[in-house]
């Protein structure tokens, strides 16, 4: 397939009326989520998939990328001029921004996040367009032993990059498989884990399990610890444009991290935070005033910024053309595709071209509807931060069970909904990653049907596994990341009794 | 180290959940394998996460404000009742918003059940009348 013509079409599709409603209302809602703190865009997407079930699929599929990209731009907001980031990928932008903000250089701070955003935002976009056919030629040839390993890799490095202890990823990760469990099993037909109860007999809702883990788990921890911090807004003072000098040193950073965060992203690894680390680890060192570093420089904050949108978009291109999801966002999206009964992968490129590039070339709409919106009017944004958080939670407490209870009209569900709460709240509390959860839910039922469906293939055959070369190199890169994790301590280990 | 025995039941409830399934003969692998390698996979981790927590890594857990939990979840509980009982979503959608938010340190009940009441109404009609969705209905929803 051509990539400029598709791309051309796509142009056509994103830019309907319909459509562009669709991707403003997303970066709209994506932007307000980015900017309160607790709330991200994978919660958005959640508490927005059984309000957007009966909606056109490519107007709500435009509308969760403008949510996802949309975050990335609020987090950084209040990574500057609160010094808290509105989602994990900001992290780093708090180091350098907020202390450009105290400086009273909290303009030219947004201003470089915001643009540097936008031109990584569109690199990157482009990125996706020129990949994704490439990868989907290769998908092709995957037959299910390949994807089932595929698979077994994502679902490793996602247990290992997501949290800093590899027990507590891979126990979040199959806790997610066991809950992938639950139901009739697609093959033999027969109930598993459903103790008799016929609510259950479908298997669990994803949204049900992400509102729960996200929206009631996040209530509850933040509700739990809400006297032990508070926060202080730094005002913006000063100019909000970018003075020359502002512009030459951020330029480069742009590039560097958007050559970071894209192919990051695009990896079964996936994570927006490694990328942003490493984006700022090569700014501090090739600066030219390694001085300020730690005092504001703002190349620490142009590199990170970048870079985080430029993984958002790489994140897209597994999601498309494999449907494996990356991030906790890109899960959402794909139970956004799920519920429409797509399959991202490479027969969606070939049997709906119209919503999988009108999706990609709303990407680019998106991100100029973002440097519009953020730039002049970022003091409206940070009024947002003026809405008492009982009412803001409470809010969206009552939206979490209000979804639930819509998709699935059934009290059930909110039992589920409130156990799932609990969870989320005891892994925040003991440092469980999430997404991995998520992530094992959506994604085991479809390794167990690859891997089930490969054994059918070569009549229970094992060694059908190791034979596709995919398939081997797959396997042995999953072996190494689950291994490397407790080699790499253990050396550690034993270099600090030799000292 | 509780929470190791939390995951070590559930490891247990996985495998025990194996024997009642039957095995049918089909090539390759049954619906029993993967209950059986997720379950022995979280009966390990379980041991694992229980090393650690006796070794001592697990990280400082910061005090927890007990009887905020207890008003959200008070909140969800009432909610249950009262869409059980068919009082319908509005009034529990009231209770659950006044709940939260006293579990944030509100303390106006009166306003913040007005608000919640508010809320559910724009809400149950954006649901229910926009987007077509079916939400539990009481003596308040039928009058719209």
């Amino acid at each position: 397939m051509d990539t400029l013509p598709a791309l051309a079409h796509g142009l056509a599709v994103a830019t309907q009326p319909m459509n562009l409603l669709f991707a403003f209302i997303g970066v709209l809602l994506g932007t307000a989520v980015g900017v309160l703190p607790g709330i991200g865009p994978a919660l958005t997407v959640a508490l927005l998939l059984p309000v957007t079930f009966k909606l056109d699929p490519a107007g709500s599929l435009i509308m969760f990328a403008g949510i996802y990209y949309g975050g990335m731009y609020g987090g950084s907001t209040t990574a500057i001029l609160i010094n808290t980031p509105g989602e994990s990928a900001s992290l780093v932008t708090a180091l350098e921004g907020n202390k450009m903000a105290k400086a009273g250089r909290g303009g030219p701070a947004l201003a470089t996040a915001a643009i540097g955003s936008f031109v990584a935002g569109s690199i990157a976009t482009l990125g996706i367009a020129f990949l994704a056919p490439w990868l989907v030629e290769l998908a092709i040839q995957f037959g299910p032993e390949d994807y089932f390993a595929l698979m077994c890799l994502a679902f490793v490095t996602v247990a290992a990059t997501f949290g800093d202890s590899p027990v507590r990823g891979l126990t979040s990760l199959f806790l997610g498989l066991v809950l992938g469990l639950v139901g009739i099993d697609r093959l033999t037909g027969q109930a598993r884990l459903t103790f008799g109860v016929p609510e259950l007999l479908d298997g669990i809702e994803v949204t049900t399990l992400a509102v729960g883990l996200f929206a009631i788990g996040e209530a509850l921890y933040v509700a739990g610890r809400r006297k032990h911090h508070r926060e202080e807004l730094v005002p913006v003072r000063g100019s909000l444009w970018m003075t020359k000098a502002d512009w030459a040193r951020s330029w480069k950073a742009w590039l560097r991290g958007t050559a970071f965060g894209f192919p990051i992203g695009a990896l079964p690894a996936g994570g927006a935070e490694v990328p942003t680390f490493l984006s700022y680890a090569t700014e501090r060192r090739l600066s030219r005033h390694p001085e300020e570093f730690g005092h504001g420089a703002i190349e620490g904050v142009a590199g990170p910024e970048a870079a985080n949108n430029a993984s958002a978009a790489g994140t897209m291109v597994p999601l498309l053309t494999l449907g494996l999801p990356t991030s906790a966002t890109a899960a959402m999206m794909l139970a956004g595709f799920q519920q429409y009964g797509l399959n991202p992968g490479p027969l969606l490129f070939a049997e709906r071209p119209d919503l999988v590039w009108g999706l990609i070339a709303s990407l680019f709409i998106a991100n100029a509807m973002l440097v519009v919106l953020n730039l002049p009017l970022v003091g409206l944004w940070v009024r947002l931060l003026r809405i008492p958080q009982p009412w803001l939670y409470a809010g969206i407490v009552v939206f979490a069970t209000m979804g639930t209870i819509a998709a699935r009209p059934s009290l059930v569900e909110i039992v589920v909904l409130s156990v799932f709460g609990v969870a989320g709240f005891l892994m925040r509390q003991f440092d469980y990653p999430i997404a991995p959860v998520v992530i094992g839910l959506i994604l085991g039922p479809v390794a167990e049907s690859q891997l089930r469906r490969a054994l059918s293939i070569s009549l229970g055959d094992p060694l059908v596994l190791v034979q596709s070369p995919i398939a081997a190199t797959l396997l042995g890169l999953t072996a190494l990341a689950l291994i490397a994790p407790f080699v790499l301590r253990g050396l550690q280990r034993f270099r600090m009794q030799e000292d | 180290m509780a929470l190791a025995g939390i995951l070590l039941a559930l490891a247990g409830v996985v495998l025990w959940d194996l024997n009642r399934l039957e095995l049918t003969s089909v090539y390759g692998l049954g619906p029993k394998a993967m209950p059986l390698v997720t379950g022995g996979a979280l009966a390990l981790l379980a041991i694992a996460n229980g090393v650690n927590a006796w070794r001592g890594i697990t990280p400082v857990r910061e005090p927890v404000d007990t009887p905020a939990l207890l008003w959200i979840l008070g909140g969800l509980a009432a909610l249950i009742v009262l869409v059980a009982s068919g009082a319908g979503f509005i009034p529990a959608t009231a209770v659950l918003f006044a709940a939260t938010a006293a579990g944030f340190g509100r303390r106006a009940l009166a306003t913040d059940l007005a608000i919640g009441a508010v809320l559910g109404i724009v809400t149950y009609l954006v649901f229910a009348k926009l987007l077509a969705l079916t939400l539990p209905v009481g003596p308040i929803e039928r009058l719209f």
